[in-house]
């Protein structure tokens, strides 16, 4: 049994459902992402938006997966400014939708000042919504850079780091998003973030307060079964079920549950 | 919450899978030596043989040392994000200047 609490399903196959339920999932959430190039109108982000939360969470039901999500754009769309305000203009509408937890996956992808300033407004949008808040940090060699910039881009907006989630966390920047009191995310990926044996490395050299495991399978190389091979890999090593249910279900669930939306149950 | 597995236990279920990775490495460069351009080098290659330097040191922490070494050490955000990928390393002389 498991949460996975960061996946793009609208890039996946319906059998991709089917697989994630017979290996024991029981809920997603969904952040808004870039589809791979840059949407040009507003009118794409509002198809895009309710593609989110109509379709979805209907396909997912169908293999008996609670489906929640996330919105915004993406850093990766941060450069246009103006169309990023008036995408902003847009997610207030889709917020009654009672599967919307929050602003999501917002951050910087090369830290750029115009990727700031779209972050703020986010964070701003967030704030004044009290809605939970899903950070994509940057990859590779901009990561730790970025890490910190969003870090400090929410302590000065007066974030409550314990309704924050810092995603794609690794060796480098998991301890000081934990000791800045912010919830870390660990993403599994065959190539470019953490495998399942280096998320469970950092799971034994830096507990399980906090932290949670996703695969954020999107239309890349990537795995949407990464979340029960990482359970795998720590009952292989010897841990207890109780922490492996704890870092696959028991820490999403409690984070996701602020949102006053997230119906997974207690023990399902 | 430390790991459970003793030592023994690490190399038994690991060994096999790294011997590949080191093989697969050594490959690599075999493959990159190799190639046209003869002396020619590339930035990220040069920063994955200088990881190599902190692979062997002895000391812990090593995956996050070597993260770090790829990484953009600069502090202050660019005026303009010049393409959306990333490329995994920074050149090794230019870390703290981008």
């Amino acid at each position: 049994m498991y949460i996975d609490p960061h996946v793009h399903m609208v890039s996946r196959t319906t059998d991709d459902y089917q697989r994630m339920a017979l290996a024991g999932c029981v809920a997603i959430t969904e952040p808004a992402f870039w589809a791979g190039y840059d949407r040009s109108t507003t009118q794409g982000f509002h198809d895009y938006f309710r593609m989110l939360t109509d379709f979805e969470p209907r396909r997912a039901a169908q293999f008996g997966i609670l489906h929640h999500t996330w919105l915004c754009i993406n850093p990766k769309e941060s450069e246009d400014v103006g169309l990023a305000r008036e995408v902003l203009s847009i997610i207030p509408s889709f917020l009654e939708c009672q599967t919307v937890l929050g602003i999501g996956e917002i951050g910087l992808n090369k830290n750029s000042r115009n990727e700031m300033t779209v972050l703020e407004e986010h964070i701003a949008l967030a704030m004044k919504h009290r809605l939970l808040i899903l950070v994509h940090t940057p990859h590779l060699e901009d990561k730790l850079k970025g890490t910190h910039l969003i870090m400090d881009a929410l302590r000065n907006q007066g974030a409550d780091p314990g309704r924050v989630l810092i995603d794609h966390v690794e060796e480098h920047t998991v301890r000081a998003v934990l000791d800045r009191g912010f919830w870390a995310g660990m993403t599994l990926y065959p190539d470019t973030k953490c495998t399942p044996q280096r998320a469970a490395d950092i799971f034994e050299m830096h507990g399980t307060d906090r932290l949670w495991i996703n695969s954020a399978g999107d239309w890349g190389v990537s795995d949407p079964l990464a979340v029960p091979k990482c359970q795998d890999e720590l009952r292989r090593r010897g841990h207890l079920l109780e922490t492996i249910r704890k870092v696959s279900y028991d820490n999403p669930r409690t984070f996701l549950s602020q949102s006053g939306r997230f119906s997974a149950p207690e023990r399902a | 919450m430390g790991t459970p597995l003793t030592k023994q236990a690490v190399a038994d279920l690991y060994f096999l899978e790294h011997r590949a990775k080191v093989l697969d490495l050594a490959a690599f460069l075999d493959r990159f030596d190799r190639a046209s351009e003869p002396g020619g080098t590339d930035f990220r290659v040069q920063a994955l043989t200088a990881a190599l330097g902190l692979v062997l040191d002895g000391q812990p922490d090593r995956a996050r040392r070597v993260l770090e070494l790829w990484s953009d050490r600069s502090t202050e955000p660019i005026e303009r994000a010049p393409m959306k990928g990333a490329l995994g390393a920074m050149p090794i002389d230019a870390k703290d200047r981008r």
